[in-house]
């Protein structure tokens, strides 16, 4: 396709400027630098004729009207400004919206917007840190309130709806994952331990490592990822709809209908899905034991037995219901933060998965760090 | 038979969503130049048809032509040259979120074309200045803007490349009267001074009567074309309802 072109004739203290080709917008490029460079040099008097033009679109017209204007800024007179009679409207509807300056661009990428961006960050976990803490406050008033009146506050139906999303329906994928970790662990502990002659040890750890720390750990983990994100999902898109404002306004508390029921149901659920994660996981250990290094099952049992007692079994129950609680509260309390837009949505599930999985290691190792101080 | 200036051309379209019809062999002819709105109760499948002419849903039979090429029969190139030469305005604006106004309004030079960041800066505010926005909203993030602004800005996006259809999707649903008013009259004098042919789905008796040529009625799966007098004649009883009700009343008087 030919290109739009533009000539300078000078003669004397007069400029003309001729034009034609098609001055359209996939065009453009091939002139605005040279017309943005024009030197009148000493003209006192300029012409512009782009009678030649054959397609002028509104980056065509407003390149010539800057060239114009441009012109003008620099001193000359214009003296004619010819453009076929088709293209009149258009550069007329440029010309009545007076040449705006043009439309800034914001560069982000200067060290003041690094540093205001380190800034609003910090800001914003400390708010939000604030805000998880107030609700966590909040929350467990409600629950004591719920223990007072339980008829009034306590939604039975909800609260079984959920044990069932969050623990029955999650059975699968947990015990998939669960045997698969009893796998590789066991197959690890055996693989060193073999070295040493000390084959049998793999028990030991794998009942130590699986009781207290990954059955629940991994099973938790899995939730939040799970449920945690599904709870943010389903309140934040009830509050892009408006619901949750429909409830508060028929006098529904929020809290009894969609809070309380779903931390419920899963700090109920997920010390039994721990407990199941520990069994699974157990059997998938002694599977490859047995494959590994022979073990059959009734010596697995028996080293199991001596390796375990019951408190290392309810060191890793213990924590079961307090990571559901933090995963269930991050879950509503992200949903709730939800703005009105569809965005919000999947920016909060995100962040609620990250809130909780971070919180579930940290409160892991807080409980090593007291365990250990009580010598357990 | 289309003439020669027929711009889109749909025959014998017929649209199956979930298994229910929606357009039962409908005919639809739209001239360079006009204004044509399709109006028709919710859920009849206004939408739906913009959508197929776009290329965003894929019709069940029938043939739709845009620029005397088949939409439906087009290779990804053919289709890439066709939406430069159209511009569409979805009921939300849908400005993409993670961009400014000039930035939203610049995608589609970035895209197509090879122009210059100066003269893209230059072109998003004369499109925007068009659009009767000024040049404050061009940094701003659509989340920022009013739902008016939003539509303003989406059409100075549509617009961005001259083209020579543009598709408006209810362009005043959620705007106050006065904002609807002077959305109509900013189609109406873009459309005249750019020659543009408008293709819009509305519910708006208003913006019926002040800017359109044709009205295309979507009712019982059918369609039913001509000017407003044309269609307001008709004996059907959705559209007596629709015209000869007091908002229709009403926004003939004027």
């Amino acid at each position: 396709m030919e290109s739009p072109w533009f000539h300078l004739d000078r003669s004397g203290q007069s400029l003309r400027l001729t034009a034609g080709g098609p001055w359209t917008v996939y065009h453009a490029a091939a002139v605005d630098g040279a017309l943005r460079r024009l030197d009148p040099k000493d003209a006192t008097a300029a012409e512009i004729d782009a009678s030649g033009v054959e397609a002028l679109d509104t980056t065509g017209a407003w390149m010539l009207l800057r060239t114009k204007c441009q012109l003008a800024a620099a001193g000359l007179t214009i003296t004619a400004f010819k453009v076929p009679e088709d293209f009149k409207p258009l550069l007329q509807v440029i010309e009545s919206d007076q040449p705006p300056p043009p439309a800034a661009v914001v560069t982000r990428d200067t060290f003041a917007a690094y540093l205001e961006h380190v800034g609003r960050a910090s800001h914003s976990v400390l708010i939000q840190g604030l805000g998880i803490l107030g609700y966590v406050g909040r929350i467990t008033i409600e629950w004591f309130k719920t223990i007072y009146a339980p008829q009034r506050h306590f939604r039975l139906i909800a609260t079984m709806h959920q044990i069932e999303e969050v623990g029955i329906n999650a059975l699968p994928i947990v015990g998939l994952l669960m045997f698969l970790v009893g796998i590789v662990l066991a197959y690890q502990g055996a693989d060193q331990l073999k070295r040493f002659g000390l084959d049998i040890y793999t028990v030991n750890a794998l009942g130590i490592g699986v009781l207290r720390e990954l059955g629940v750990l991994i099973t938790a983990i899995i939730i939040a990822g799970r449920s945690g994100s599904a709870f943010t999902a389903q309140i934040g898109t009830m509050k892009v709809n408006e619901e949750i404002d429909a409830m508060q306004t028929m006098g529904l508390n929020v809290d009894d209908v969609l809070i309380l029921p779903r931390v419920t149901g899963l700090v109920i659920a997920l010390p039994f899905l721990t407990f199941y994660a520990d069994v699974v996981a157990l059997i998938g250990g002694a599977l490859m034991c047995y494959f590994d290094m022979g073990i059959t099952f009734p010596m697995f049992i028996r080293q199991l037995h001596q390796a375990i007692n019951l408190d290392t079994f309810l060191v890793g129950m213990i924590k079961a219901p307090v990571f559901a609680y933090v995963i269930g509260m991050v879950g509503c309390f992200e949903g709730l933060n939800v703005e009105r837009n569809a965005a919000s949505v999947g920016k909060l599930t995100t962040r609620s998965v990250v809130e909780s999985v971070f919180l579930v290691i940290v409160l892991d190792a807080a409980f090593s760090v007291m365990f250990s101080i009580l010598g357990i | 038979m289309a003439g020669p200036d027929t711009i889109i051309s749909v025959k014998g379209l017929v649209t199956r969503l979930g298994g229910k019809l929606i357009h039962d062999h409908i005919d639809l002819d739209v001239r360079r130049g006009e204004v044509i709105a399709i109006v028709g109760g919710s859920g009849s499948g206004k939408s739906v048809l913009l959508r197929s002419i776009v290329g965003l849903m894929r019709p069940a039979a029938g043939s739709i032509d845009v620029f005397g090429e088949d939409v439906l029969a087009m290779n990804e190139n053919a289709m890439r040259a066709l939406q430069r030469r159209w511009g569409v305005l979805f009921q939300d604006g849908a400005l993409f979120s993670s961009q400014t106004v000039a930035e939203n309004i610049q995608v589609p030079l970035r895209e197509f074309t090879d122009v210059p960041q100066v003269l893209m800066n230059e072109i998003a505010a004369i499109k925007l200045a068009m659009v009767g926005l000024g040049e404050d909203a061009a940094s701003k993030y659509p989340s920022e803007l009013s739902g008016g602004m939003r539509k303003r800005a989406s059409l100075a996006r549509a617009l961005v490349l001259d083209p020579e259809i543009v598709f408006l999707d209810e362009p005043t649903s959620g705007l106050d009267p006065i904002a609807a008013a002077a959305f109509d009259q900013l189609i109406a004098s873009l459309q005249k001074s750019l020659g543009l042919t408008v293709f819009m789905v509305t519910h708006d008796l208003d913006t019926l009567n002040a800017i359109c040529d044709r009205a295309a009625v979507l009712v019982n799966k059918k369609l039913k074309v001509g000017t407003i007098d044309e269609v307001r004649r008709d004996p059907d009883p959705w559209i007596q309802e629709y015209f000869a009700g007091p908002r229709g009343r009403a926004a003939m008087r004027q």
